[in-house]
């Protein structure tokens, strides 16, 4: 490879795009086909980091990357720092519990405050939705939505897509069935855009009182009945119960929930052999799956963690070349 | 392809003849090839480097393991690239530790040597072998770095106004380096 050689010597590319179109990842909405591929693609070669004996590259050296969790999250948190880390960036992680947002600090204004240390990149996490988009137009850093409200959580789904392609070599045409509570979850959002603009065909399933108006699409169907949304699945994929989220009288019991929508050895044996069972936790064994099917042979749980590194890496790979493009635009 | 024919200085036989000669320099030079590993930079270091090893096969009767390198990550130029998108990463595969090895690096141009430069690097986040050594198929001229391959296979003085493309079966359908551009 010869890296002064002039544009058309570049090695030929795979897929269709070459970069991100935007210079944020507000969701999951927005993005191209190709893009997601691009995404995927990306953290496929970065998933070979992980097994170096130095897992760490100097791709973003001298970068300053800010995480801004105002809602609690370990999984989605640490793994944006092993990302970050692993590719050589400087982090610096802010929880609201010990920041001046207790002190009564408007969102606007936390962010000006930090953007006068002139980071390149924010990866925020908000409990309202659009929290993201808002800071995306009022701050110079790329933006990375880490989840907002009930809106959409794309690195989730991003994670998730490349974990089922892993397993299955692709996502059209995949039965996907995507249980649990529909309505509060932003991960249900992105993963439904996601794979439904992949052409996987999306069964969702959760009680009627939790599942929202506007769902059904070509590709997309609903059930309240949980066996037929398992039926022939190739992949199944359970979603926590939101009882933070849930102001109101949705399910008459957790117990109740478990008999009707609980994952069992004996329901998934509808679904095909093959299939993969996923969940982007935290677990509520017992309410939405049996401990049994988490922990089971058919489960790639804690593969989704390890995966989301990955996919996080190629996020803020691609999203740091973006800004290096505009900057030397203006 | 614009302008004039373009002077072919290597065909499909030269090819092969000048890695031939190369596999044989590489067993004079390393008595035993069990110590030995190949390592191609991607693109085109790539099949050179299997090629190498079917011809260290063939002469020396020996399978030397061989790798593929992604320098992308390491590229000095990465954040700082006015001309185009972002380079795309693929996949480093090197299925053998790189321990106490003999290493031959193998790129298909050496330039500036910046690209050997990220490679260095890349490949000491592996692992601590016993030695590197360069192998090119062709060597322009005008480094900027103090770098210097162990085999040559052709000293081709351009300008820096030329653009020397190396294109192979694997990658391109056809055997053959060429000198673009003016001199």
């Amino acid at each position: 490879m010869n890296v002064d050689a002039p544009a058309q010597a570049r090695p030929p590319v795979p897929s269709g795009a070459k970069r991100l179109k935007g210079r944020h990842l507000l969701g999951i909405a927005g993005l191209e086909p190709s893009e997601i591929t691009l995404i995927l693609d990306t953290a496929d070669a970065m998933k070979e980091v992980a097994a170096r004996p130095i897992k760490k590259v100097p791709a973003l050296r001298g970068r300053t990357v800010v995480n801004l969790f105002f809602e609690p999250s370990t999984r989605t948190r640490t793994s944006f720092e092993v990302a970050e880390k692993r590719l050589s960036a400087d982090t610096l992680s802010i929880a609201t519990a010990t920041s001046s947002v207790t002190k009564g600090e408007t969102l606007a204004d936390t962010v000006r405050n930090l953007e006068a240390m002139a980071p390149d990149m924010i990866v925020i996490r908000h409990g309202s939705s659009g929290a993201p988009h808002l800071l995306a137009r009022i701050c110079r850093a790329a933006v990375i939505n880490a989840g907002d409200g009930m809106h959409e959580h794309p690195t989730q789904a991003l994670l998730d897509a490349f974990t089922i392609r892993a397993h299955k070599g692709r996502l059209a045409g995949l039965k996907v069935a995507i249980v649990g509570d529909l309505l509060h979850s932003r991960v249900l959002r992105s993963n439904l855009l996601l794979l439904n603009a992949m052409g996987a065909d999306l069964c969702l399933c959760g009680p009627s009182t939790l599942i929202p108006a506007g769902l059904d699409r070509p590709g997309v169907r609903t059930t309240a009945v949980i066996d037929e949304a398992l039926d022939g699945a190739d992949v199944v994929m359970m979603l926590r119960i939101q009882q933070e989220r849930m102001h109101g009288h949705f399910i008459p019991s957790l117990r109740e929930y478990f008999t009707l929508f609980g994952l069992t050895p004996a329901r998934l044996r509808r679904a095909k052999e093959d299939v993969i069972v996923m969940h982007p936790g935290p677990m509520n064994r017992g309410v939405e799956i049996d401990s049994e099917v988490a922990d089971g042979p058919y489960s790639v749980i804690l593969e989704q963690v390890a995966n989301g590194v990955a996919v996080r890496m190629a996020v803020l790979y691609l999203l740091a070349g973006r800004e290096a493009e505009e900057s030397i635009d203006v | 392809m614009k302008g004039a024919p373009v002077p072919e200085v290597m065909d499909a036989e030269r090819v092969t003849r000048t890695l031939t000669r190369i596999a044989h320099e590489v067993i004079e030079r390393n008595r035993g090839l069990d110590e030995l590993a190949l390592v191609g930079i991607r693109t085109r270091g790539v099949p050179i480097a299997r090629r190498l090893a079917g011809a260290l096969k063939e002469i020396g009767g020996h399978d030397v393991p061989t790798g593929v390198l992604d320098i992308t990550l390491y590229r000095d130029d990465l954040m700082r690239n006015a001309v185009g998108p972002q380079p795309v990463i693929r996949k480093t595969e090197i299925p053998f530790s790189i321990d106490d090895r003999r290493i031959l690096l193998v790129d298909d141009v050496l330039y500036t040597g910046r690209t050997i430069r990220a490679a260095l690097d890349a490949l000491i986040d592996f692992g601590r072998p016993r030695s590197i050594q360069l192998v090119v198929l062709v060597d322009r001229g005008h480094r900027e770095l103090p770098i210097k391959a162990d085999y040559v296979g052709k000293n081709l003085p351009t300008s820096l106004r030329q653009s020397v493309q190396v294109r192979l079966q694997e990658t391109d359908g056809i055997d053959q380096v060429v000198i673009e551009g003016e001199s």
